[in-house]
């Protein structure tokens, strides 16, 4: 719109706006926008904060793509996501559906299956370290009841630490998948479901050919939610095995935070961090193509 | 009800409820563990098989952890910090979200999309820039520290936003003819419409700063400006086969998050799917 044809009313409506967005706009720039950018300048710098920062060019990154320890870390973070994703996802939709065909006393189990959300996962993840203690936890004394022998070692195992952690986050996450997915689940209409009986089509059918198809859109919502909340596990990895043993669960955001925090190797930790960050970017960008093609919308 | 309309259970729904609620013990498991170990004493926790319930409760357990280490400090600070976030976004966002929602201004459509776009951005690849920040300023072991990063939330304007745009136009449109000025009409007519938005948020966000871990962690260092869920972690490190003690500060980070979540579980879960349908 041409300056000179807004009226009055419109410049002061402008004006106003402006006035409501400006602590947002302070607030963002300082703390999102120029960190952002900030993060990537630093991604090519020397700097251990005591020191001022020297250039590096592509120092960190070479030095990154050459770390085992830094190939481990995405593995080990590809092996989490790759496992705890679908079956968050997966016992997360089972509970939705259970609890959207008006079984006794579903209002109580939503509730409870949510719980885990809420808790804190310091807290939960210390319980759950507990539970796993490899001598006295209560999984292995149930385990050794049960006659097994060769218990496992869980949290200082390096083949049973990841699958401990993994088991933790699904137990966490379920239920919010479970919660989106129920509002999927109650979003599609119920006279579809009667025109199918009439139709003559059987309980699997109806699953297959209405719910599914109707339900892709938050599926494709809760799996991309799913995959970046994954990506950046790190409360369940401090709390429960510090990235131990021998970085067997060492992850991304925990290799960020151990080059920056304790190492004070700030533009490692940037450079990783902007992995991370093309990880997540490029998730999102290759779902939102993908949605199309897959994701039916009523 | 169930989905075929039928309004008894069937043997199907009843083998259903049978596996849920094999399921919610699973669930509960470890809540249930957290508590009877916290009534222990340290010398039974090793005990096998093990109990339930202790033959010599020690209620006293809730007593020690806030004399062996700060733990009240503790809880105060995350209640301290856990409001003001609140507080703050409320009214940076629904400020924010009034402006995209209900106002015309050359480059709405531009700002709101680059304030979506820093959805996408991991917290962890601005976690360095500000720590360095907070730390220049000063802000180490400070509650403006622990506080004014969460100040503004490009979810809680997205959330506000949509809710807003179901604002009847002609209610905004009544209160201008009669003279309100913008000011008026947002804390007049805008904000009290979007109250149930402003209450999901509201929990949303309190029990994620309740949570919140990392930033707290990597920006404060003295005991007494540690919040709960850092005080919980280095209780790990000091007392680390104090079982009991440990499960105990577990259970007192956990119970005000689940007593807000019973209070608000519909604003809460409306606020998680909100989230979701917006994108439409």
């Amino acid at each position: 719109m041409p300056k000179a044809n807004l009226s009055l009313m419109a410049r002061r409506e402008e004006r106003a706006a402006w006035l409501f967005l400006l602590p947002s706009l302070v607030l963002f720039a300082v703390f999102t926008a120029l960190p952002v950018i900030s993060a990537f300048l630093i991604s090519f710098a020397h700097w251990d904060l005591f020191n001022p920062p020297k250039l590096a060019f592509l120092d960190n990154y070479i030095g990154l793509w050459n770390d085992p320890i830094f190939r481990q870390v995405l593995g080990n973070t590809g092996y989490y996501v790759v496992l705890a994703v679908p079956l968050q996802m997966l016992l997360g939709l089972l509970c939705a559906l259970a609890l959207n065909r008006g079984v006794p006393g579903q209002a109580f189990f939503r509730v409870i299956y949510f719980l885990p959300v809420v808790t804190s996962t310091v807290a939960a993840g210390l319980v759950w370290a507990w539970l796993f203690n490899s001598n006295f936890g209560l999984i292995n004394m149930g385990l050794s009841l049960l006659g097994v022998d060769d218990l496992p070692k869980w949290l200082i195992s390096s083949k049973w630490a990841m699958p401990a952690v993994i088991a933790v986050s699904v137990w966490q996450g379920l239920g919010y998948s479970m919660v989106l997915f129920l509002a999927g689940l109650q979003n599609i209409r119920r006279d579809l479901y009667e025109a199918a009986a009439l139709d003559g089509a059987t309980g699997w059918s109806r699953f297959w050919h209405i719910t599914l198809p109707l339900l892709s859109p938050m599926t494709f919502f809760v799996l991309i939610i799913s995959i970046i909340g994954s990506f950046q596990v790190f409360e369940l990895v401090y709390v429960m095995t510090k990235a131990g043993p021998s970085n067997a669960t060492n992850t991304l955001v925990f290799f960020i935070y151990q080059n920056g925090f304790m190492f004070y190797q700030m533009g490692i930790a940037s450079a990783a961090a902007m992995v991370l960050f093309l990880i997540v970017l490029v998730l999102t960008l290759v779902q939102y193509r993908l949605q199309n093609r897959w994701v039916h919308y009523e | 009800m169930n989905s075929d309309g039928r309004s008894t259970p069937t043997l199907t729904d009843w083998l259903i409820f049978l596996a849920l609620l094999a399921g919610a013990i699973l669930m509960c498991g470890p809540f249930i563990w957290m508590i009877s170990t916290s009534f222990k004493p340290s010398s039974e926790v090793f005990a096998f098989p093990p109990t339930l319930l202790s033959a010599h409760p020690q209620p006293g357990n809730y007593l020690r952890i806030f004399t062996t280490i700060r733990f009240g400090q503790a809880l105060l600070n995350s209640v301290i910090v856990a409001t003001s976030v609140t507080v703050l976004q409320l009214i940076v966002c629904s400020m924010a979200a009034y402006a995209f929602a209900c106002l015309r201004f050359r480059g709405r459509e531009v700002l709101f999309l680059i304030y979506l776009a820093a959805l996408m951005v991991p917290s962890q690849v601005t976690l360095i820039p500000n720590f360095i920040l907070i730390r220049n300023l000063g802000w180490i072991d400070t509650y403006q520290g622990l506080i004014l990063p969460y100040a503004f939330s490009s979810f809680g304007t997205f959330l506000l936003r949509q809710y807003m745009k179901t604002i009847p136009g002609e209610l905004i449109e009544a209160a201008r003819i009669d003279g309100a000025n913008h000011l008026q009409i947002y804390a007049g007519v805008v904000v009290p419409l979007a109250l149930p938005a402003l209450g999901a948020l509201a929990i949303f966000t309190f029990v994620a700063q309740w949570n919140n871990f990392l930033w707290p962690l990597i920006t404060t260092s003295k005991p007494s400006m540690q919040v709960t869920t850092v005080t919980l972690a280095s209780l790990q490190g000091q007392f680390n086969t104090d079982w009991p003690l440990l499960m105990t500060g577990s259970v007192l980070a956990i119970v005000p998050m689940l007593v807000v979540f019973a209070l608000g579980n519909r604003s809460f879960i409306s606020g998680i799917t909100a989230g979701s349908f917006g994108g439409r």
